[in-house]
């Protein structure tokens, strides 16, 4: 097992040379923003939060898939990367219908969350206004295109935690929609286990629990991280 | 000092941030002494005066009317305040821009439905014409500071007031930007 060291805004850090550096990072208490990563899942680099600036490479890159490397000077925060991750947000309130006052999630929302921790105050961008629709056709759970922000969790949970594959993505760019398995209403999707790991992972409020109203959702990633830990160090923990 | 001129103004929207505004309580007995309401829901004035101040604009932009309020006041006002998510992100009015132009929306609710009297509300040039696209402020103006929630907290309205009225840029940071 090699050690790679490096430095994260100026802190000399020493991390595996599998690591990444968001994990570098969260190791030594540097907090870097995400919404698609999801600890248990494969990191797909799809929201751009976790943007960082490297020391001689000209471009932005996700901290969520870039390896660290030997000698490497990461920089986490800068004018640059506030400001386009403040872009980012406003992007995504801009392309779906995101009320938040009569949104389940009200409250308890990573987005609402990013959107404050980024100082976004409005959306500079149109609001494109899309036709999303609201599926509740399982017993339990809802899907609500409105607030989806195609960050993929569902779809990686579902598949890579519990083996099931229900969800995917049809569709590219901003057309892009999550559907149940060939594209039948959730409730017919015959290979929904029913267990819920959308429903926690989703970091909006566009998978919820049928029966909450307005600020009533509230995810439980605990519950995720219990399996992923049962299932990768072989503890059952709560 | 002279008084400040504060306008506030009711697009579209629930009323609620004028509501939240009334729940400032004593605060606005200290506001009285240096504040001059000069329009607004809550005075009497129907023309919009000149050398405004600060304007509060609670609602989002729904009709011809609204537009031309809001070029108004840009025209009259320093600093023009988006007041509220609908004045800020378009909010609940916006949630009708998904159904598509708002023809066919009238159309089906004055009309086509079974339980309504079949006839479009009010005649030519008595009601204001709703725009197809509901928009925040912003969208139509250029807004120079933001006042995000539904509605936004009295004490966030307060903090709000009281940077505008020590002359700093009146922006909000951390938990007083969360929409909703």
């Amino acid at each position: 097992m090699a050690v790679k060291t490096l430095t994260i805004d100026g802190k000399a850090i020493s991390a595996r040379e599998e690591q990444t550096i968001l994990q570098a990072a969260r190791e030594n208490g540097i907090t870097i923003p995400t919404l698609c990563q999801l600890n248990g899942t494969s990191d797909i680099g799809a929201c751009r939060l976790c943007l960082v600036e490297v020391a001689g490479i000209p471009k932005l890159l996700p901290a969520c898939v870039t390896r660290v490397g030997e000698g490497m000077e990461v920089s986490t925060d800068s004018e640059r990367i506030r400001e386009y991750r403040k872009m980012i947000v406003e992007l995504l309130f801009a392309e779906r219908n995101h009320v938040c006052a009569a949104c389940v999630e009200n409250g308890h929302c990573e987005l609402q969350d990013l959107a404050i921790s980024v100082g976004m105050d409005h959306s500079r961008y149109d609001y494109m206004n899309p036709k999303c629709a609201v599926d509740i056709t399982h017993p339990r759970y809802g899907i609500d295109h409105n607030r989806c922000v195609l960050c993929g969790r569902c779809v990686r949970v579902c598949d890579e935690i519990e083996g099931a594959h229900t969800w995917d993505f049809q569709g590219r760019g901003a057309n892009t929609r999550t559907i149940s398995d060939m594209f039948v209403p959730w409730g017919q999707a015959a290979s929904c286990t029913s267990c819920g790991k959308c429903v926690q992972a989703c970091p909006t409020g566009a998978i919820f629990r049928r029966g909450s109203t307005v600020a009533e959702m509230k995810k439980d990633r605990t519950r995720l991280d219990f399996i992923v830990t049962a299932r990768e160090k072989k503890q059952w923990i709560a | 000092m002279d008084r400040v001129r504060l306008a506030t103004i009711w697009l579209g929207g629930c009323s609620g941030c004028h509501m939240s505004f009334l729940d400032l309580d004593e605060f606005l007995i200290d506001l009285a002494d240096i504040v001059d309401v000069v329009y607004g829901p809550v005075v009497d004035p129907k023309e919009y005066p000149d050398n405004v101040d600060i304007c509060l604009i609670e609602g989002a932009v729904c009709s011809d009317e609204h537009i031309h309020h809001v070029k108004n006041i840009r025209a009259k006002t320093k600093i023009v305040v988006a007041f509220g998510d609908c004045a800020v992100t378009g909010n609940v009015p916006a949630m009708r821009n998904p159904l598509g132009k708002i023809g066919p929306i009238l159309q089906e609710i004055y009309c086509d439905r079974p339980e309504t009297q079949g006839q479009m509300p009010g005649e030519k040039g008595l009601m204001p014409v709703l725009i197809d696209t509901v928009v925040p402020v912003h969208q139509v103006i250029k807004v120079d500071a933001f006042l995000p929630g539904c509605p936004p907290p009295a004490a966030r309205i307060k903090e709000f007031v009281q940077l505008a009225l020590s002359g700093a840029e009146p922006k909000l940071q951390g938990s007083g930007l969360k929409p909703g």
